[in-house]
């Protein structure tokens, strides 16, 4: 018995819709195996996992904050994704642009007004977005694979990061805690509803961001180049759509975005720098890109389940004791189910019985001489 | 012991893990097949055989179970890209990610916990031998096996049969394919071998580099591996000699960072990936000679037209 892939005429617009839901489905069925297996009531974890951190509205506010950057950073991405450039380095982008939005808060804490918040994104866009611009050079100079150098540069970040808060930019009033002053409210990024929990702008720059790129993507020429590019470069090619650049903007585009997230993340959530700013964001993004089937307003519903399952780690560990750990292996598992169903848009999959012996014989006799003369 | 034998010692224990895993993914990337997970099927290998030799106390278990994690660990990126032809890239990373975070979920009551260390080969009057003795003659079994494989793949690829159809595998899928040759065996074979290979490089982590579990103790080996490839152009004895060239970088920035030059620590830490990047840029500049030594059918999917 075999399995085989038989070509759809057409994508699925059936399966195009529902194949994200079936991966979660398949999630939380192996989910709750899982929990079976670690000795738990596996309907008591799930619900403590997806469930009860949707009941309470400060919660909920986490969520927004969990979910802002994830957002954020997968938009981009699936514009990187589209035109088949693939930036894996997204955590790297996000710290780089944490630490120049940081710049002016921490070297010229006496710089204060209402200039401060939006220098320091712009800064964080640029941040991002020239460090996302490395591996495009190194790809359309040198024909490097950028698959490794951007995931090198996340490790070049990292160090980066925790020698800045250790040395130069330690807080000097900080009896040495490796972390930078604590940026002054003018800084801070401002909350939404303060009187019932934490979620603050960051939402809202998620949202704006999924709508902009969706509008570029689905509706100007800008966007046509990508998908095309992306699907069939040779067209692209022949259509006069140039290569270099969309390499550049695709990198540079969700480099910015990422600096975005990271920027609005020390200056919301945390309100300084530390050694580790990131839970894994910029890898977690990736799921969410293609949880959303890299289409942006996907994206925002993707975005908040996978920041459901960071949430659901914590309130699981609290409450039943199961490590938050498994909040990552969740996250892994989506992936691979979602990539799993998206054969089904382009494939019917067949299970047939046995192979047909004496034809695979008769066509291994022929091959013969020809893989001998090779 | 002298200074010099010390450092050899240690630049080979530390390039082991490097040649292990990327010899495994050259294989897989010959059969055309692309795997970015090795970091998650290595970081398998390692929590696995920790684990395995801190439960039973012997390493040698524990060295097997790190390589039977890591093939079972590539099976299901295995049954994704082969069976179900889902693209490369994404299945692999999301290998790699799952790989981390279940790893991490495994290990977690093991961290801190005191390892076993897989006992150096010692031959009496051999390994006594001046200069020469220790570094040939007495060190951990692992280091020997990384050498023989080195050995055996380059024999397999280019002296036999089966490794001249994986390369044809690897070069053109549709031709193998209307040649009757199972591509999709090939690769499924290929793979496992893969897997094995980075399950093996997990242990030699957890069971002789540093005999403990602490969580992502890959730290990128996985990826400097598939670097590797890349810079040996699918060649196995150059793997080789990059595996020593990274292993050397990485014991050197050690030993600075031990002598305090004032240069922070940090940089000397990214180094090895800032060679990385330095390395493959100089090896990838040359476009038509990438294009030559690339595996023809390297990440495309293959779905038999019939």
């Amino acid at each position: 018995m075999r399995l085989e892939l038989v070509k759809r005429p057409q994508q699925s617009t059936l399966f195009s819709a529902i194949s994200p839901l079936i991966a979660l489905c398949l999630t939380l069925v192996v989910g709750a195996i899982v929990f079976a297996l670690l000795g738990e009531n596996p309907f008591e974890a799930l619900y403590y996992y997806f469930v009860d951190p949707l009941r309470e509205l400060w919660s909920l506010h986490e969520l927004a904050i969990k979910a802002a950057p994830l957002i954020i950073i997968a938009v981009g991405l699936s514009v990187c994704y589209l035109s088949n450039n693939w930036n894996i380095g997204a955590e790297g982008q996000f710290i780089m642009g944490g630490i120049f939005g940081s710049m002016l808060p921490v070297l010229f804490p006496t710089f204060q007004g209402p200039l401060v918040l939006p220098l320091m994104l712009l800064m964080g866009l640029i941040g991002g977005a020239a460090y996302a611009a490395i591996p495009a050079i190194l790809k359309t100079r040198f024909n490097t694979n950028e698959i490794l150098t951007s995931l090198m540069l996340v490790y070049v970040a990292q160090f980066f990061l925790d020698w800045l808060v250790r040395g130069p930019w330690r807080n000097p009033e900080g009896n040495n805690f490796p972390e930078t002053r604590r940026f002054h409210p003018d800084a801070v990024l401002p909350e939404l509803f303060p009187a019932d929990g934490r979620a603050n702008l960051g939402i809202v720059f998620a949202i704006v961001a999924a709508i902009v790129v969706w509008l570029l993507v689905s509706r100007t020429l800008k966007g046509f180049e990508v998908r095309v590019l992306g699907a069939s470069p040779r067209a692209g090619r022949f259509a006069g759509f140039g290569t270099t650049k969309m390499v550049f903007f695709a990198f540079m585009l969700s480099g910015a975005l990422a600096g975005l997230a990271g920027i609005s993340e020390v200056s919301g959530a945390i309100g300084q720098l530390r050694p580790t700013i990131s839970p894994g964001y910029g890898f977690a993004a990736i799921i969410v890109a293609f949880l959303g089937r890299l289409n942006p307003l996907g994206i925002i519903a993707a975005g908040f389940v996978l920041a459901l399952t960071y949430l659901g780690g914590e309130a699981a560990q609290i409450s039943i004791g199961v490590s938050d750990k498994v909040a990552r292996v969740f996250q892994g598992m989506l992936l691979f189910f979602v990539l799993g169903c998206d054969t089904l848009i382009h494939y019917r999959i067949r299970l047939v019985r046995a192979a047909p012996k004496a034809d695979a014989a008769v066509v291994a006799k022929a091959a013969e001489p020809a893989t001998e003369g090779a | 012991m002298g200074m010099a034998e010390s450092i050899l010692l240690t630049i080979a224990t530390a390039a082991t893990p490097l040649l292990i895993a990327a010899i495994g993914e050259l294989v897989v990337e010959r059969s055309g097949v692309l795997n970015l997970g090795v970091e998650g099927m290595m970081v398998m290998g390692a929590v696995c055989g920790f684990v395995a030799a801190a439960l039973t106390g012997s390493p040698w278990l524990g060295v097997l179970c790190g390589i039977l994690a890591g093939a079972l660990f590539s099976l299901p990126f295995a049954f994704l890209t082969l069976n179900i032809a889902t693209n490369q890239v994404a299945t692999g990373l999301s290998l790699t990610l799952l790989g981390l975070g279940l790893s991490s979920m495994i290990g977690e009551s093991f961290v801190g916990s005191p390892g076993v260390r897989l006992p150096n080969l010692f031959i009496p009057g051999l390994t006594e031998l001046p200069l020469v003795g220790r570094l040939l003659f007495g060190q951990d079994p692992i280091f020997y096996l990384s050498i023989l494989l080195v050995i055996a793949v380059t024999w397999f690829l280019f002296k036999t049969r089966t490794g001249l159809t994986l390369r044809s595998v690897g070069d053109n899928h549709a031709s193998a394919h209307a040649l009757g040759i199972p591509v999709i065996g090939y690769r499924y074979g290929a793979v496992l071998f893969g897997g094995a290979c980075a399950g093996l490089a997990g242990a030699q982590l957890s069971l002789v580099y540093t005999p403990q579990w602490v969580e992502n103790m890959t730290a990128g080996r996985g990826w400097i591996a598939l670097a590797l490839v890349v810079f040996a152009s699918w060649r196995p004895l150059r793997v080789l000699a990059g595996a020593y060239l990274f292993g050397a970088v990485t014991i050197g920035q050690l030993h600075a960072q031990a002598l305090g030059l004032g240069i922070p620590s940090q940089l000397l830490s990214s180094l090895p990936y800032l060679a990385t990047i330095v390395v493959l840029v100089l090896i990838s500049r040359n476009r038509r000679l990438t294009m030559i030594n690339t595996p023809a059918s390297l990440g495309r999917a293959f779905v038999p037209d019939r």
